[in-house]
């Protein structure tokens, strides 16, 4: 057998993990710490780059699979990836070292169990978009809320705790239904091995209930209009290194699972559902947006915002055109990228000036060019400017929705439309305008790791903007026959 | 060396944009001036092969987007129209940014400055030589951001960044219709790329389909979802609020972005869409007629405003508007011509006055200024050749453009026609009284100004004058000279699409000689009206107040649209937050469950009371209940 890579990449983090618990934690030695967890992160980060240099773009058969007996007879821990789950790997291996490196500021106490928390995230982010059987699937994708349940509530801010469990409570009633049904279909079809579930196929009579838990949860964790008021809370509450986690990566897994699962277990069921997501994904988009532009926390309109973009990344997965599809894959990359991005942007200031308040701020561009241009760019990105990744994810989901149908394209562009109002105001607010608070005076310029850390986030925004022939080279054998897949299904019922 | 023309402003941009603090101010506007000038050359090269070896190619530079059946590249397409587009843009370009060191030469951000003015000269440029109509989209919203950038550029005022988004978001609203128009394009032709939907264009003619409940033809809805777009940014009636505004920025930015190049963006994609438009009766006329309406609408508007770049800004709507129904009226080059014409004599004009204001220390009204005539004697000529040619007087530039609109109107020979004729006359004489009145107001009469000296008010700089004279030439000659050319529908080749042909004939003499004897009688009527009697056109304000009103507020489209949607959006989203979200959903959802459980527990609580006879009583009790249910079973 190969090396094992999938597995490497699950189980590093948690090894350096180890490492970490095993450290003493003082302030001597925090620097080690980090240079363990910065280590191991961007070892990690190599590994995925690498795997994707391995990865073959002509077929969409799973690739790296690994399958041993784990619970015999019953479970197989089972993973590989495939040109969709793959970008998701690199996502979060990219996103964890920023994340490791922008603690410097914000995270003041017990740092050590902080960085282990954000490692053994990883690895369970990297086993829900690799795993290929719906009981490792399950079970990374609940582990996951552990870590971040606990970033929340030690590290966060004042309303910690009712945030941290507003969270927890949301997240798990949406679960407990996911695992009735992945049991359910255990009993139906004798094996939740996704690959074989896939060539089997579920029949269509259980389809619409296992379709609703499967949604249920997913929907919860995108979130989608009406159970999104868990993530403004739980953004402002995170600290800077939990909100990125949450909105780059965390965020993602939903989605992830749609398109994996919903779509490609219950074809029928989807087909039936798909006007329910419109409706919500449409609310999702306008709703929210315009409760961005009322927002005066910058991380809740960042949040606020964050429903709306993955309003469009749902709108776009189920207009099962190659067109939307691939369109919310490169949106979720693209999200992933900014929405971190803006709130390392919050975060910077949120340093200094330990306010969030917009009207805080106010004229700071002369007094800290870099992050202002910095800044800018990634608004830009936000409002989906042709030249950053955020427009062609938007873009192409539109084109999707509008070959499925007219009245969903239009209103889901008014969002468009919105979308520039609430970010442009926010940057003039924040950073445009006469200098009225005199504390700003204080403020320093980005230092070099937040400088690093932005810029590498800005590089893949642009480049993927100017040229995202990489990412559709990757998804494009995989989202072709995953359509082809769903419309022979719908076409046998 | 065509691709060259492209990059050269965007490494400009990026030299002065990221090292311009490292090379310092004067080598970031040598840089940027002097490459952009290069590009301004190589594209009067390209224009002459054009002309001339009748040179045409479409060069793939690479892929852009690539996903499923839609294949977009990054590319440079080059005929008759792009190459127009390229001279004018690049050469305003070069002219504005050397002006631009003169002007802005007490501003502390001129590297900044500078590398804006090149980025939006590349994004104009992606605009004009794209093959496809993602490319354009992304032109267009590229100089949107630029043209943001740069009306926001003082951003200590707060007018500035308000006029900056205002700009952005009237645009986005247009650009929603454009890119709706795109998508429906990918829609019924499965490809975005200029010919290959211009040649099945015709296949689809009499398709129908239902949009949104409407049975439309397919023809007629992308004509007018591209329009749409087209209106935002070339600031047609109820998309045009934005424009004045914009006057916000530094001057030379609207000389060049809100006078020459940006807001013709509009007008150009029309003429490149000549052969969908030329399919849809229904979208052309509805062009004439938006066309003529901001026409004249703008000609009323400026004729009462007192601030100098803005009476320029309505100017620049009402010329965008004949290009227009140039347009509408199927004389696709007329309204190219037109845009060409234009370029020359408003940037002209918007650097002339950007030189009064320079003079006045950023005096805008022109009440406050007056008699100065002699004290800026280059200035002032050079105004008034940009205001001949502007008024359309015999023989300049402006004439040779606009009759011609006006002639084609009147051939079209139906009803839109000849009311489109009828506007255009009219409004050819509002736009040579508000233009006079701004000439006689700020040169002649009494000095008004009161917190500046005559005495200190002072001529411009050789750098601001040079762009100036070199204007002042295409405002003369350009259309004299380059008539033929844009008259002759053979130079347009496969670019321009005429389905008739254009009509040969000439309108009736008394006809021709109506406009011209309107614009050069304007000349002493203004004279006497805003020199000699002055008290005159006050009484006349004085008579007629609730016109005057109306025309002061700008038809009231701002006001209106702040009633309409900007306070709708916020009362509906502050309501969709606090009382939606917060009270329904929360209350109901987490909260209110997380309450409910709360009080339940504390009802449970009180059965675990700890007492052994309650705990033997409730066992009790459910044992005979138990006993019951099995006896009476």
């Amino acid at each position: 057998m190969n090396f094992p890579i999938i597995s490497a990449l699950i189980l590093l983090p948690t090894i350096g993990s180890l490492f970490l618990i095993f450290s003493k934690s003082n302030d001597q030695s925090n620097s080690t710490i980090k240079y363990v967890a910065l280590f191991t992160s961007i070892v990690n980060f190599l590994l995925s780059i690498y795997l994707w240099f391995l990865f073959d773009e002509t077929t969409s058969a799973f690739q790296f699979v690994e399958d041993r007996e784990w619970l015999i007879g019953i479970v197989n821990y089972k993973v590989g990836v495939d040109g969709i789950s793959i970008l998701f790997v690199i996502l979060t291996t990219f996103i964890t070292p920023l994340c490791i490196i922008s603690v410097n500021n914000s995270v003041k106490k017990r740092l050590r169990d902080f960085l282990i928390a954000i490692l053994i995230m990883e690895s369970f982010m990297i086993g829900v978009f690799c795993s290929l059987d719906l009981v490792i699937f399950y079970l990374f994708f609940e582990a996951g809320l552990i870590p971040m349940f606990l970033i929340i509530g030690i590290w966060g801010g004042p309303k910690r705790v009712y945030s941290a469990f507003k969270f927890f409570l949301y997240t798990l009633l949406g679960s407990v239904l996911m695992l009735v049904a992945i049991i359910s279909i255990y009993w139906i079809t004798g094996t939740t091995d996704v690959v074989k579930l896939y060539e089997l196929g579920i029949d269509s009579k259980y389809q619409n209930l296992l379709w609703l838990a499967f949604f249920s949860s997913f929907a919860v964790k995108t979130p989608m209009w009406p159970v999104h008021t868990w993530l403004p809370d739980a953004h402002v509450e995170a600290p800077t290194a939990g909100s990125v986690l949450l909105a780059a990566i965390l965020l993602k897994m939903a989605g992830y699972g749609f398109i994996r699962f919903s779509l490609g277990l219950f074809p029928i069921a989807s087909d039936l559902f798909t006007p329910l997501i419109y409706a919500l994904s449409l609310i999702a988009i306008i709703f929210t947006s315009l409760i961005a532009l009322m927002q005066e926390d910058m991380k809740k309109l960042i949040a606020y915002s964050s429903v709306a973009h993955m309003g469009f990344v749902t709108l776009g997965i189920f207009t099962i055109q190659q067109q939307g599809i691939e369109g919310s894959i490169i949106q979720m990359i693209s999200h992933g990228l900014v929405s971190a991005a803006l709130f390392l942007c919050v975060g910077v200031v949120y340093d200094r000036m330990h306010s969030r308040l917009i009207n805080t701020y106010g004229g700071i561009v002369s007094i800290i060019p870099k992050y202002s241009v910095l800044f800018m760019l990634f608004t830009l990105a936000a409002l989906g400017l042709p030249g950053t990744s955020g427009f062609i994810g938007e873009f192409l989901i539109l084109m999707g929705a509008f070959k499925d149908n007219f009245l969903v394209a239009v209103i889901a562009s008014l969002g468009v439309i919105l979308g520039a109002a609430y970010m442009l105001w926010l940057y003039k607010r924040v950073v445009f305008g006469k200098l009225v608070n005199n504390d700003l005076n204080k403020l320093t310029d980005l230092d070099k790791s937040e400088y690093f850390i932005l810029i590498s986030l800005a590089l893949p925004t642009l480049f993927f903007g100017f040229y995202p022939e990489p990412l559709f080279n990757t998804i494009e054998v995989s989202v072709n026959d995953l359509i082809e897949m769903y419309n022979s299904n719908l076409i046998n019922k | 060396m065509e691709l060259s023309i492209i990059t050269l402003p965007l490494i400009a941009s990026i030299i002065s944009g990221f090292f311009g603090k490292y090379i310092g101010d004067r080598n970031s506007e040598i840089v940027t001036s002097l490459l952009v000038s290069i590009s301004a050359i190589l594209s009067i090269i390209v224009f002459y092969n054009v002309v001339f070896n009748q040179y045409e190619d479409n060069i793939i530079i690479a892929t852009w987007i690539n996903s499923g059946t839609l294949d977009v590249n990054w590319s440079m397409k080059i005929d008759s129209l792009s190459s127009v587009m390229l001279v004018v843009v690049t050469s305003v370009s070069a002219l504005v940014h050397i002006y631009s060191i003169g002007y802005m030469s007490h501003d502390p951000h001129k590297p900044r400055f500078m590398a804006y003015l090149s980025l939006f000269t590349f994004a104009m440029l992606m605009l004009v030589t794209s093959d496809n109509f993602i490319q354009l989209f992304f032109g267009w919203e590229g100089v949107g951001l630029c043209s943001y950038f740069l009306i926001g550029f003082w951003f200590k005022k707060e007018t500035a960044n308000s006029a900056a988004i205002k700009a952005f978001v009237v645009n986005r609203v247009g650009d929603f219709g454009f890119a709706l128009g795109i998508f429906l394009i990918f829609y019924l032709f499965g490809t975005v790329n200029y010919n290959e939907v211009f040649q099945q264009i015709p296949s689809v003619v009499d398709k129908r389909l239902n949009f949104l409940g409407f049975e439309v033809k397919s023809i007629d809805l992308i004509c007018l979802l591209l329009f749409i777009g087209a209106m935002g940014k070339s600031a047609q009636i109820l998309l045009h609020t934005w424009l004045p505004d914009a006057m916000e920025g530094p001057t030379p930015v609207s000389a060049l972005i809100h006078a020459a190049t940006m807001v013709t963006a509009g007008v150009f994609l029309v003429v490149r869409c000549s052969p969908i438009y030329e399919y849809s009766e229904l979208a052309l006329n509805l062009i004439t007629v938006v066309g003529m309406t901001t026409a004249i609408f703008a000609a009323s508007v400026a004729l009462v405003q007192t601030d100098i770049k803005k009476i320029i800004a309505y100017s620049t709507c009402s010329q965008l508007g004949y290009m227009f129904f140039a347009a509408g009226v199927g004389a696709y080059n007329i309204a190219m011509f037109h845009l060409f014409t234009h370029a020359f004599f408003k940037a002209l004009l918007f650097l002339g006055s950007g030189s009064v204001i320079h003079a006045f220390k950023d005096e805008q009204n022109i009440n406050s200024m007056g008699g100065v005539w002699k004290k800026l004697p280059y200035t002032y000529v050079l105004m008034i050749i940009g205001t001949l040619a502007l008024t359309g007087f015999p023989l300049l530039s402006g004439f040779y453009s606009k009759d011609a609109i006006i002639e084609f109107a009147y051939l079209r020979d139906n009803t839109t026609g000849y009311y489109a004729a009828g506007i255009g006359i009219f409004t050819a004489f509002l736009t040579s009284i508000y233009s006079w009145r701004l000439i006689f107001k700020t040169f002649h009469g009494s000095y008004n100004n009161k917190s500046i000296k005559i005495e200190e008010t002072h001529e411009s700089p050789l750098v601001m004058l040079l762009p100036l004279i070199i204007l002042s030439i295409g405002a003369i000659f350009a259309g004299f000279i380059f008539k033929e050319l844009f008259f002759d529908t053979n130079f347009w080749g496969n670019s321009i699409f005429f389905l008739e042909p254009l009509s040969e004939e000439h309108p009736p003499m008394w006809f021709l000689l109506l406009t011209p004897i309107l614009v050069c009688s304007s000349i002493p009527i203004s004279y006497y009206l805003f020199v000699k009697n002055k008290d005159l056109p006050n009484s006349i304000v004085e008579i007629n107040k609730p016109l005057y009103n109306f025309l002061v507020n700008k038809w009231y489209f701002d006001e209106l649209y702040e009633i309409l949607f900007i306070k709708p959006s916020k009362k509906i989203g502050l309501f969709l937050w606090k009382f939606f979200d917060v009270k329904i959903i929360d209350g109901f959802g987490p909260d209110g469950v997380s309450s409910l459980i709360k009080k339940f527990s504390i009802k449970a609580n009180k059965f675990q009371s700890g007492y052994i006879y309650q705990y033997a009583f409730i066992m009790l009790l459910g044992l005979s209940a138990l006993l019951t249910f099995l006896i009476i079973k």
